[in-house]
């Protein structure tokens, strides 16, 4: 590191966990200003986690007043008080350490170039975590705005292994990359829960007995599961079992923060012998003390599996521990499939997807902000950010346009407009009032509406806040009602004053807030190693002994899906038919997927009734028998249902409703309002519905669907499957319930959101059925609406 | 499309699912809280939503007074956004809302957020608007005398669905008061279990959620959740 740096190298420094590889990556830093003290801002450091900030900041401050070293070390986050922040510009400390959301807030400000015009270096941390992410876009535009600033300066990048190396030393602009070999494999091993071997279901509840055997052996535990409502089911499972007591924590990202960091702390000082988590911990600070993960569910991607597992034992030369418990059959298949996959080290995420044009827009304006600008240069800078590489200067000048008067066909705006430019063609900002606002929306992170919840007292007297929950799960709860959060069982109160205010205990089966967005798919290079367990009966030996039946019953009854043909099952049950294909493309392409599937069905003359997706499968039931079913899968579904579904798409409104917020349509604070952001705004849903009828092209559209694409609707992943599966459909017409299908069968019950049902049919039935419990109208005759399949029976 | 009949002090009126109100007897159609041009006073404090709000809106009027063919229109108050906002209609706008105006007996009530009448906008202008035995204004007052129709509030309701609540604009209605919806492109919503509104429905009433051609009724107390503020 310290030949680079003398070499004037930018340099991408790839490193497991627990390799020092931060302080590597300030050490040349160090050496220069021991060696030659000056004043001036000489090294940013920029981490996706403000905890990281702080703990480093902590970490270098020691050797440095140790050695009585000239340095100044400070942070600054959103959590740095503004005198701080006020004198650190005036007196800049040598190293600052800070998040790409304060950056960008530092790079909107008029001082911005007197500030970082000595800035030698730039350590951006956990890289990995960041390529491919809107805040990654960010950090890549404010990057290249410090290299304008200070032409000679340095980028150091610090990533964990990665499947793209070269992708990510583009995105920190490396000219070389330093990697250090990996440390002891892991070892990994599977538990399952003892007697039955469940069938459906995500949450492992089961294995709860061998989960706490487990933590009682070891010092120190970090069992991960997939969700927060799992991470609440999991913590209560445990605590019931906890007798003799040992002390565990609960750990997941709608706590209140001060709780998080309560749990933490006892972590680092080792009060606490396990943390039930989230990926709220897959990133963070060294513990040190962990000697044992449990995840509890499907890992979902190897990468992750990998992370989570680092946080056992951080030490290079130690294997990390780490059991992994499946909570039902598919997921032993994925755990295996992990585990190889994690062996081989081979890794998986796809390449990191183009810049959001929603954070351009954000960029464009705090430039503005911070200088007069002319478009031909910005777009040059712009362009060498890696993110943004493949920019078009039509697009560049659309979303230029938008940040200037919105970009609307109709010129409604022109005496509001936000940006205007001289006569020698510099874009300047219209106000500082103008300014003051960007300043305060700045930011790439948008959460779902969420509500506190508050303890109180029996007399109504304040308690502490424990968290959120989102806005639509409040509006499920009627007072009396119990549900669980942050590891209590509580009870709702009443609604005030934008809180839910609740008391402890209670009694009725309790609700768990489940979260938009909670699961990640699971990812291709897992799936596809799934597909080859599948086809290859001699890798079955290891399984245990359930799981081995359950495929060679399918293997006699059906066929087992091959690598690269698409299993298709038809079969009738009660008075329906059922179809299930085998796509192992993620639960957001499945979304889509049974949503056209459906809609082709419905015109095919099938009726189709509903469907439901998996990670796995799509099952879809319906009146009639599915006939013909290579044609449903045809390529062309991509066209015009696609188009008329996505305009009605909650998932486009969800997506929108983020674009809009980070391309500041919509604010999150308005300068001198003390109401919330609701009040202020219009609905975003609202404005979705006008711009989709009157301009459909308008560039946040446009961002809206590129968005979707590659996420809720994981268009990209469909049309790759579409196309690789043309010509190799196999049908399999059954009599009845094959055994591979019964896990998508059971999944009908549970999973209550039939995607297939528009808003206005669901309306209808609330009314017929309301009523008709109030005796306002007849029951209809009676159909068997929900079947639950009774077990397969072989 | 199906409209909803419901009976107000011995008056029969019709609820269309997109927002209005017909009153056959009188060839009356009533719609409320417009709020034209919000989009543009948005604009104005910075925030540049889409244009094209009133447009929608009037779309959406025409449609109503070509399936109703009514005699008089009354506009329930707050049909512009800010008191300027009759001011800043784009020019096509303009013409098409003097058009309806001239072809209709157009009565603007007036509401909190257009307290006064605007210039060059056609019609008559008006605090309230009586024709026996009902009455039309803005904001309901809490112990008037029954028959009266309202706006103001935007009330919403949401109903206990699969897959969890779904939340449409609605009138609510009993013997006393009928409240309608906005109409607006960009008026947002209120629930009806809020105090404010449900202070004003006592003994309850019925609610009519909107939907695409036909209207969804509820009483108010088999709707989900808690009112806020309670």
């Amino acid at each position: 590191m310290l030949e680079a740096a003398r070499a004037g190298d930018s340099v991408l420094l790839i490193a497991p966990t627990g390799g020092g590889k931060t302080l590597a990556g300030f050490l040349p830093s160090l050496v220069e200003l021991a060696e030659a003290p000056r004043e001036g801002l000489h090294t940013l450091y920029v981490s996706p986690l403000k905890a990281l900030a702080t703990d480093i900041a902590r970490n270098l401050m020691a050797p440095v007043t140790e050695m009585a070293l000239p340095i100044r070390i400070e942070t600054r986050t959103g959590d740095t008080p503004a005198n701080r922040r006020a004198r650190q510009k005036l007196v800049p400390p040598h190293l600052l350490l800070t998040t790409p959301e304060s950056l960008a807030v530092l790079i909107a400000s008029p001082d911005a170039a007197r500030f970082f015009g000595s800035l030698s270096a730039i350590v951006m941390d956990e890289v990995h975590a960041l390529a491919g992410t809107k805040r990654g876009d960010q950090l890549a535009l404010c990057v290249e705005r410090l290299v304008e600033l200070a032409p000679s300066v340095r980028r150091i990048g610090l990533s964990a292994t990665v499947a793209h190396p070269e992708a990510i030393q583009a995105f920190t602009g490396a000219n070389r990359i330093i990697s250090v070999e990996d440390g002891a494999p892991p070892s990994m091993s599977i538990m399952l829960p003892e007697g039955h071997l469940s069938w459906g279901g995500h949450m492992g509840l089961e294995a709860a007995p061998q989960v706490m055997a487990r933590i009682r052996d070891a010092s120190m535990t970090i069992v991960f599961v997939n969700t927060r409502a799992q991470a609440e089911l999991m913590f209560q499972a445990l605590w019931k079992l906890n007798d003799p007591m040992v002390p565990i924590g609960l750990h997941h990202g709608s706590l209140e923060i001060e709780q998080r960091r309560k749990v933490e702390a006892a972590m680092a000082a080792g009060r606490l012998r396990a943390v039930v988590a989230t990926s709220s911990l897959d990133l963070g600070i060294d513990w040190g003390g962990i000697d044992q993960v449990i995840q509890v569910g499907a890992p979902k991607g190897v990468s992750r599996l990998l992370q989570r597992v680092g946080r056992a034992n951080h030490r290079m030369d130690e294997a990390s521990q780490a059991i992994l418990v499946p909570a039902n059959r598919f997921e032993v298949l994925e755990c295996e499939a992990a585990i190889q996959g994690a062996g081989a080290r081979e890794l998986d995420g796809d390449k990191p997807r183009p810049g959001g044009l929603d954070v351009l827009a954000q960029h464009l304006l705090g430039l503005a902000c911070a200088a007069p600008f002319r478009p031909d240069d910005v777009y040059a800078e712009v362009r060498r950010a890696a993110p943004y590489a493949g920019l078009t200067r039509e697009v560049f000048d659309d979303v230029l346009r938008f940040v200037e008067n919105g970009g609307y066909a109709l010129e409604a705006y022109e005496q509001w407009r936000k940006l205007f430019r001289d006569s020698l063609g510099l874009v300047h900002v219209r106000s500082a009032r103008v300014a003051l606002r960007h300043r305060m929306n700045i930011g790439t992170i948008v959460e779902a509406p969420m509500i506190k919840v508050r303890l109180v007292g029996k007399r109504g007297s304040f308690g502490p806040v424990l968290g959120e929950i989102e806005e639509y799960f409040v509006g499920l709860l009627r007072p009396g009602d119990t549900f669980m959060f942050a590891g209590r069982l509580l009870r709702f109160v009443r609604l005030r004053e934008m809180a839910v205010e609740c008391q402890e205990g209670g009694d009725g089966e309790p609700m768990v807030p489940a979260y938009e967005g909670g699961r990640l798919p699971l990812t291709t290079n897992l799936a596809d190693r799934v597909r080859d367990l599948l086809r290859t009966p001699s890798s079955w030996e290891t399984f245990p002994e359930p799981v081995r039946e359950w495929l060679e019953m399918q293997r006699g009854v059906s066929r087992l899906p091959g690598r690269n043909d698409l299993l298709v099952e038809t079969f009738p049950r009660g008075d329906r038919w059922y179809l299930v294909a085998y796509c192992f493309e993620g639960r957001n392409a499945h979304q889509t997927l049974g949503m056209l599937l459906t809609k082709r069905m419905e015109r095919a003359g099938f009726g189709p009734l509903g469907f439901v997706a998996t990670d796995y499968v799509i099952g879809i039931w319906s009146v009639n028998c599915p006939r013909n079913v290579a044609t449903l899968f045809d390529q062309d579904m991509l066209g015009d249902d696609l188009e008329e579904w996505m305009a009605d798409s909650s998932m486009l409104k969800r997506t929108f409703r983020n674009v809009a917020v980070i391309a500041g349509l919509i604010d999150r604070h308005h300068p001198g309002a003390e109401k919330t952001r609701r009040q202020v705004t219009v609905n975003s849903d609202l404005i979705y519905d006008v711009l989709r009828k009157h301009q459909p092209d308008h560039i946040l559209l446009r961002a809206t669907r590129a968005d979707a694409a590659s996420g809720l609707i994981d268009l990209d992943r469909v049309g790759g499957m579409l196309a690789r599966i043309k010509g190799r459909i196999v049908h399999m017409v059954l009599s009845r319930v094959s055994p591979l299908a019964v896990p998508i069968l059971l999944e009908i019950g549970r999973e209550n959101v039939r995607a297939g049902d528009t808003e206005e049919k669901l309306l209808a039935e609330a009314e017929a059925i309301i009523a008709e419990a109030t005796g306002q109208r007849r029951p209809a005759p009676v159909k068997s609406r929900k079947l639950q399949p009774s077990l397969f029976d072989a | 499309m199906t409209a909803a009949p419901v009976h107000l002090v011995g008056e029969r009126l019709m609820l269309d699912p997109m927002g209005g109100l017909f009153w056959p007897e009188t060839g009356l159609l009533a719609v409320s809280d417009l709020h034209l041009e919000k989009g543009s006073s948005h604009a104005r404090k910075g925030s540049l939503i889409p244009p094209w709000d009133t447009h929608a809106t009037l779309d959406r009027l025409t449609l109503l007074l070509r399936r109703w063919k009514p005699r008089i229109v009354v506009a329930l108050g707050d049909s512009f956004h800010d008191p300027e906002g009759a001011g800043r209609l784009p020019k096509g706008e303009l013409e098409r809302l003097n058009a309806m105006t001239a072809a209709h007996r157009f009565i603007w009530v007036l509401g909190n957020h257009d307290p006064h009448p605007p210039n060059g906008i056609g019609g008559q202008f008006v605090e309230e608007f009586v024709t026996h035995p009902i009455l039309f204004r803005h904001e309901a007052v809490p112990r008037a005398d029954a028959g009266e129709i309202v706006g103001h509030h935007h009330p919403k309701a949401s109903v206990p669905a699969r897959g969890g609540n779904l939340s449409r604009p609605c009138f609510v209605v009993d013997a006393r008061r009928v409240m309608m919806p906005a109409f607006g492109a960009y008026t947002g919503g209120l629930d009806v279990r809020d105090v404010a509104i449900a202070r004003l429905f006592p003994r309850g009433g019925r609610v009519f959620l909107l939907g695409r051609d036909r209207l969804f009724s509820f009483a108010i107390g088999q709707l989900n959740g808690t009112a806020p503020h309670l």
